[in-house]
């Protein structure tokens, strides 16, 4: 009967919409306590990557900065001694700070490192109420150490860190 | 007439608009959960256990926003058209019955407020103040888009109260009175929506055109209109047509529930169970939490409704009313005339010729819907 098609459509948008109602379970992430998992390629806020022994895979060369588009990022280096050594080889990052009012999450940095120092990690959480507190600094960057031992600087043997860039895989996701 | 049952009167009023004014304020947070689970979601649920205090939260906003006042409007019909929107809303329950009476202090109580022997012309003549408030808040706001919502809602009440009109009068035929009190109780054998359920069906529609709720929303078409004849208000006064608008819904579904399903009594075919436990002859408190789960249901319907429903285009809307629903609700007036006189005259079985013959009418109407439909096709087409 094409006659009563109305009738018929409009109760199976009923009927859909009751099915729904009853049966389909809600899609929602409740956010603060519950938070979706992110990509595995997505661009958060960086980090500042450690080798396992505890010193820093930056060695200050400032790649980054000059690899910044919306230049954001500013590196100051230092000389590394191995009685306070803080990265493998001759310099590292005395000062790392990074404008999150500037940074536009290009993730060029994280191409232009030769150490796979810094890394766009999960966090998206950037809120801040101060245009101070979007200045991200080296502490605030670094991942934290296993243990007490592996703080730097550290004092270490003389002639074993020479090298600044280690040996390297092609680089991966 | 002693002080006491001015008392008494005094307190049912006040407890009736304390009912609706709360009802009011849970309606919309009943809404907002009901409707996000149709549309797989979850809806409010931080403010308080399951976001049962979200109203109150509302509320609070609502009355520290600021209340702007645009400059070129006319101020006393401004500030006047959401009280003449409210107040209609909250009178109108005076006459529907929640229940049967009982007794305190020796006095016999009964659960109404006023018990008019005209009842069903009071819904009509105050049913039809409501669209002054939303006409005139339109005109007063000096705004083109609340302009045409108001005549729109003025235009799509008019046309919609005549079928509401003559579903009245079908179910004071059913009823043999005016008063609401006796059409529940002439609704103890069975429910007038087994008698005459397209008269339920034609009756919901109207309501829900009565009340602009979706699809019959013209007044307040946000893509259309930006939220229509009340764009330009804010704060307390716009949280007026808000609640006028819900408490319209609350007090229309109680009047759909005393007209076709029996009101404050129980499902007919209750009455005799158990010697009568579910019975409300046999408890009174009984009376109102049977309104309350009809009220609640038919609240669920109209979000239901909400949630599946497009808006209907304005032209096909006026269509509607005039051309399907008008003639509709002639026809069943008639049919239901017929019916009862047949089968005073002859049989009483003749009685149940009725919802027969209304459901083929009903029928009849859907097929003209359908022609009307696919001949605009075609034309569009050339």
């Amino acid at each position: 009967m094409r006659v009563f098609e109305p009738l018929i459509e409009l109760g199976k948008g009923l009927g859909e919409v009751l099915r729904t109602f009853v049966a389909e379970k809600t899609v929602t992430y409740q956010y603060p306590e519950e938070k979706r998992p992110v990509r595995p390629r997505f661009r958060g806020r960086h980090v500042l990557n450690r080798y396992d022994n505890g010193l820093e895979k930056c060695i200050g060369c400032s790649l980054c900065a000059a690899a910044c588009p919306a230049d954001a990022i500013f590196v100051e280096s230092a000389e590394n001694t191995d009685e306070k050594r803080f990265s493998p080889g001759e310099r590292y990052a005395s000062t790392y700070e990074i404008n999150m009012l500037r940074c536009i999450y290009c993730g060029f940095c994280e191409d232009a490192c030769p150490t796979e120092a810094i890394t766009l990690g999960d966090n998206y959480e950037l809120t801040f109420t101060d245009r101070r507190q979007a200045i991200y600094t080296k502490d605030m960057l670094l991942v934290p150490v296993k243990s007490e031992n592996m703080l730097t600087p550290q004092k270490v043997e003389p002639k074993v860190f020479t090298r600044s860039v280690p040996q390297m895989e092609d680089p991966r996701d | 007439m002693d002080w006491v049952m001015w008392l008494e009167w005094f307190l049912k009023g006040l407890i009736l608009c304390l009912i609706l004014l709360g009802g009011f304020a849970y309606l919309t947070f009943y809404e907002r959960r009901a409707l996000a689970r149709m549309q797989v979601r979850v809806g409010p649920n931080r403010a308080g256990p399951q976001g049962v205090l979200q109203p109150i939260a509302d509320a609070v906003k609502l009355i520290f926003k600021e209340e702007l006042t645009p400059a070129k409007v006319y101020k006393v019909v401004f500030i006047l058209a959401p009280v003449l929107t409210v107040v209609p809303s909250l009178v109108i329950a005076a006459v529907v019955p929640l229940g049967t009476s009982f007794n305190l202090f020796g006095r016999e109580i009964t659960l109404y407020v006023a018990d008019l022997n005209v009842g069903i012309l009071y819904l009509m003549s105050i049913a039809s103040i409501a669209v002054y408030g939303i006409v005139l808040a339109g005109w007063s706001s000096n705004n083109k888009y609340a302009m045409l919502g108001g005549i729109r809602s003025s235009a799509q009440m008019i046309s919609y109260e005549l079928a509401l009109g003559l579903c009245f009068v079908f179910v004071i035929l059913m009823g043999n009175s005016m008063n609401l009190n006796e059409i529940v109780e002439a609704q103890r054998e069975v429910w007038f929506a087994v008698v005459q359920p397209v008269g339920l069906i034609v009756f919901f529609l109207v309501v829900l055109a009565e009340v602009n709720r979706a699809p019959f929303d013209m007044p307040e078409a946000e893509q259309e209109l930006t939220a229509g004849y009340h764009a330009e208000y804010s704060g307390m006064k716009f949280a007026l047509f808000f609640m006028a608008e819900y408490q319209k819904m609350i007090v229309m579904s109680m009047i759909t529930a005393t007209l076709f399903l029996g009101g404050y009594r129980e499902p007919w075919f209750m009455t005799n169970w158990l010697n009568g436990i579910f019975s409300v002859d046999t408890y009174w408190f009984l009376g109102p939490i049977y309104l309350f789960i009809k009220v609640f249901f038919l609240l669920f319907v109209m979000i239901w409704v909400r949630a599946t429903w497009p808006r209907l285009r304005y032209d096909r809307l006026m269509a509607l009313g005039w051309k399907i629903l008008l003639p509709l609700t002639l026809a069943l007036c008639f049919i239901t005339a017929v019916g009862i006189l047949l089968a005073d005259l002859y049989n009483p079985l003749y009685y149940w010729s009725i919802p027969v013959l209304s459901i083929f009418s009903f029928l009849i109407s859907i097929a003209v819907i359908y022609r009307d439909l696919t001949r605009r096709k075609v034309n569009a087409r050339v």
